[in-house]
């Protein structure tokens, strides 16, 4: 790290990947891809990648860029603003709380620790959105985006691991 | 959201994790806040919302260009295998078209003579404005897209939205360049439709599954499934007959309407200005003097 200002703004630049591969994948989530029924069941993806830094370089993810990601989600989906910022803080406050049970472990390990935090947190935005609306959603298609957001996992993980690997280094 | 790693290291632990608890502690009571800003629906909100939405919406209209190529391809390799049974499927429509052509053309003679006859003052012409979709968030909570035009393009809160198949939404938020179009399936929308022919009144009640449901209907109105909907105009929100569905019974009888959009596939969409105010006129101090049309 020592060196010219250049190199330090590289290595600087580096320690945003997490926050702007977040914000990233806040944005794809948004995209219209022309699937039918894929807009019902879109997975969460901003949810995918809190978890994985979390997880993995939770130094780099701090709680007020997880709550700035949640508004931005809240703004572009069109739901009440605090929603995803709530529903994210959560879930990092949560891994960072349990993450020393992470370390080491097997994929496999990691992938049902996000279905340990995906699903409560599912569960919580319904219930948020509910008392927000006033009114019954169906659960249905909470439940079928769970599915597809537990299932997308390893694909972004593995995205997110190997842009960690080319831009942080193993740490 | 960078820390400066020198000082915070010379803090000691334990003062470092209070002061992480504080702001995380600090940050759920701004979410809480923030819902519940949003639920009382201020100005502030809604400036910030917009200002937001109008920043991301040139990313989004770039992002989404490739994304709406590769969907098209894709649409024209299947148009092309299926090209024979296309072509006897427009043969018939054309042929039964023609038929409705001269109809039209007799009964537009006809009502341009009666239109003489009375001295009618014709309504005012349609205003449309066409925009591309951009964004559409899904999820499993709310229905709506962002479109690439704003209040620059004239778009305004309340308006209509259609597409070539029907009644597409209406626009809820407007930015300068972008605005949010909430989906007739979504959970907020209400929309005063009609029954085409025999003119039974309802409220289109939104609940973000792909067939909103037909509410207040007058007791004992007798329907059938098969009927067309179409926007009745009442409360001066939307003009009177855009179409909107057709109606369906579900299993428990109550009726419900297959919308004639594909919304997976909104690609294009029109804002409408009929010229009327609309249930949901933008506030004259939102977003710095939006251009309010007369």
């Amino acid at each position: 790290m020592t060196g010219t200002l250049w190199f330090q703004a590289v290595a600087g630049l580096r320690r945003l990947t997490p926050l702007l591969s977040t914000l990233f994948l806040a944005v794809l989530g948004g995209l219209p891809f022309y699937l039918p029924g894929y807009a019902a069941v879109a997975p969460a993806l901003s949810l995918m990648a809190v978890y994985y830094w979390t997880v993995h370089r939770p130094d780099l993810l701090p709680a007020p860029a997880v709550f700035a990601v949640g508004l931005f989600v809240d703004i572009v989906s069109g739901l009440p603003l605090g929603v995803h910022a709530l529903l994210l803080l959560l879930a990092h406050a949560v891994v960072l709380a349990q993450r020393r049970f992470f370390h080491g472990k097997s994929f496999l390990v990691v992938w049902w620790g996000f279905a340990m935090v995906a699903a409560p947190a599912t569960l919580l935005t319904w219930l948020l959105l509910v008392a927000l609306a006033g009114r019954l959603i169906a659960p249905a298609p909470a439940l079928f985006q769970l599915g597809v957001t537990l299932a997308a996992y390893p694909l972004v993980s593995w995205l997110l691991a190997w842009a960690q690997r080319r831009l942080l280094g193993r740490a | 959201m960078k820390d400066r790693i020198g000082p915070v290291l010379q803090l000691t632990q334990p003062l470092r994790t209070l002061a992480q608890r504080f702001a995380f502690l600090l940050l759920v009571v701004g979410a809480f806040a923030a819902m519940l800003l949003s639920k009382a629906d201020l100005v502030v909100v809604e400036r910030f919302r917009t200002g937001v939405v109008d920043a991301v919406a040139p990313v989004y209209d770039v992002l989404s260009r490739p994304v709406a190529t590769v969907a098209d391809l894709v649409q024209e390799v299947r148009a092309t295998l299926a090209l024979r049974s296309e072509n006897a499927r427009l043969r018939a429509e054309n042929a039964r078209l023609l038929g409705w052509q001269a109809t039209a053309r007799r009964l537009m003679a006809e009502n341009q003579a009666l239109k003489d006859l009375l001295a009618y003052v014709p309504e005012a012409e349609a205003r449309y404005i066409a925009s591309r979709v951009v964004a559409d968030p899904g999820g499993a909570f709310a229905r709506s897209v962002l479109i690439n035009a704003g209040r620059e393009a004239g778009v305004r809160k309340g308006l209509a939205a259609i597409n070539d198949e029907g009644l597409v939404g209406r626009v809820a938020e407007t930015g300068r360049r972008a605005a949010r179009i909430l989906l007739i399936t979504d959970i907020n929308s209400r929309i005063p439709v009609k029954v085409e022919g025999s003119g039974v009144r309802a409220i289109l009640v939104g609940d973000n599954s792909t067939r909103p449901r037909l509410d207040f209907l007058a007791p004992g109105t007798r329907l059938e499934a098969g009927d067309r909907i179409v926007t009745s105009g009442h409360a001066g929100a939307f003009p009177p007959g855009l179409p909107v569905g057709i109606l369906v019974l579900d299993a428990d009888g109550a009726p419900r309407v297959q919308p004639f959009i594909d919304s997976h596939w909104l690609e294009h969409v029109r804002v409408v200005d009929f010229g009327l105010d609309g249930i949901l006129p933008d506030r004259p101090d939102a977003g710095g003097g939006g251009a309010s049309l007369p």
